[in-house]
């Protein structure tokens, strides 16, 4: 029987960070739906070892997230197991928005609107002022739709997801988890319409 | 490009790295001359070393998960670091990353240095610690690396595979620096490469001068993104050295 440790609701375009032992298991809920959960991990321990989105694609032979994917660092070691999953596919290659690439991706007016990546760094120097931008990698979006195409092309898509939906994770090692309720208003990976996701953390 | 207009020239040998600071407007036309080569690519902004290549960002301003010609290397920042100015290879992999010493033993068996000295299976991951370090870098910019010389398809369910037309023999790529450029190399086997024989062909590294990029620039006018992405290169450089002019 295992006991709940915490639930915490993560409003709409809000950072979030907590750490995760080994062996506890980790929900986080669409609750409204098509809201993009961008979501990073790093070593407790240590965290120069973090979340590698191209060590998880390359060493499951595919480039999209679900139940069974194990989540794989830097250091080519699983750090959680996707354990549950009632959406059903996840991103791992688009990134989070950020000031500068909306200048890039939309127009140059862009660039004062709020951004994951601004989440990130908010919560990663609250957290730990050793923490910079350096210690950032491509990151987990989920309930994203971003297909890859079999002639080379990449898209953001209408969300697959939908409310209540979530995905469960179980940690292998001592976790730190970076969440940024993705605030994105340009383009359809929280509906244009950006709402709150929950966290709750059990035992086992 | 006549390879006797090079500036700077270097053969790189299969699994090693190598660094390479290209001032905005040179260019780097790698070789890959035996065809089953690899070349693993980082780019820093060589003024700003936190200002790095970033895949997801290049991925998704030019909706593509393979480079090409008239594709650009976008840092982190919004800029392009390099463009990709001329390609007679057609897709370049951005999603597989690199290997590291477990995954080479793996795939092509134990050979490491005291069996062999200098035809030791070398990897990646170790190639791009050994360079970063001397850059004062490390393992927090060791970030998803482009595979030059590299094709991986990706089918409607997303399984990818390393495809054969990565053999090509003679294939090049140039490479336009819009920034001053830190180039960060290691010419370890792609990490989806099958063993168990370890590769041997040589890649040929030339630097030339491209010049100033001309309005109609194959890259800069790919897409909108890019002509945004252009402005915001050119943004970083809009202050001339040594104060305010007169
Ligand atoms: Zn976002």
């Amino acid at each position: 029987m295992s006991t709940l440790l915490r639930q915490e609701t993560i409003r709409a375009g809000d950072p979030f960070m907590a750490r995760i032992d080994a062996g506890q298991r980790v929900r986080l809920v669409d609750t409204e739906g098509n809201e993009a959960i961008d979501t990073f991990f790093f070593n407790a321990e240590d965290p120069r070892e973090r979340y590698s989105a191209v060590d998880t694609v390359r060493r499951q032979r595919n480039v999209y997230l679900t139940t069974g994917t194990e989540l794989v660092s830097n250091e080519d070691r699983a750090m959680l197991t996707i354990v549950d999953d009632t959406c059903g596919r996840h991103d791992t290659l688009g990134g989070a928005c950020a000031s500068e690439s909306n200048t890039v991706r939309y127009a140059h007016d862009r660039k004062f609107m709020h951004s994951c990546r601004d989440n990130f760094l908010l919560a990663l120097l609250n957290w730990n002022e050793d923490f910079s931008k350096r210690d950032l990698g491509p990151n987990i979006n989920f309930f994203m739709n971003v297909p890859l195409s079999a002639d080379g092309g990449l898209r953001f898509e209408d969300g697959i997801s939908g409310p209540g939906k979530y995905v469960e994770l179980v940690a292998h090692m001592d976790v730190l988890i970076l969440i940024s309720n993705c605030p994105q208003l340009n383009n359809p990976c929280s509906g244009f319409n950006p709402t709150p996701v929950e966290f709750l953390l059990w035992d086992a | 490009m006549t390879s006797n207009a090079f500036l700077l020239e270097e053969r790189i040998p299969a699994g090693c790295h190598h660094a390479l600071l290209l001032k905005r407007g040179y260019a780097l036309r790698l070789t890959d001359l035996s065809g089953d080569g690899n070349v693993g690519l980082l780019a820093f902004n060589a003024d700003e070393r936190s200002e790095r290549y970033n895949m997801a960002d290049t991925l998704k301003a030019q909706h593509t998960h393979k480079l090409t010609l008239g594709n650009v290397l976008y840092s982190d920042m919004g800029r392009p670091l390099l463009s990709i100015m001329g390609d007679s290879f057609g897709w370049h992999d951005t999603i597989c990353g690199t290997t590291n010493a477990a995954m080479i033993e793996a795939t092509y068996g134990l050979n490491d240095f005291q069996l062999t000295r200098n035809g030791y299976y070398r990897n990646g991951r170790d190639g791009f610690l050994m360079e970063l370090g001397r850059w004062g870098l490390g393992r927090r910019d060791l970030v998803p690396n482009a595979n030059f010389f590299s094709t991986v398809a990706v089918d409607n369910e997303g399984n990818i595979a390393l495809s054969e037309a990565s053999y090509q023999p003679g294939a090049w790529v140039e490479l336009r620096a819009e920034l001053n450029v830190l180039v960060i190399l290691s010419t370890a086997p792609h990490p989806l490469r099958e063993g168990p024989a370890y590769p041997e062909g040589d890649i040929e590294a030339g630097v030339f001068w491209a010049g100033e990029v001309p309005a109609s620039d194959i890259c800069r006018t790919a897409c909108g993104e890019n002509q945004r992405g252009f402005e915001n290169a050119e943004a970083w450089f809009a202050l001339p050295d040594g104060g305010p002019r007169a």
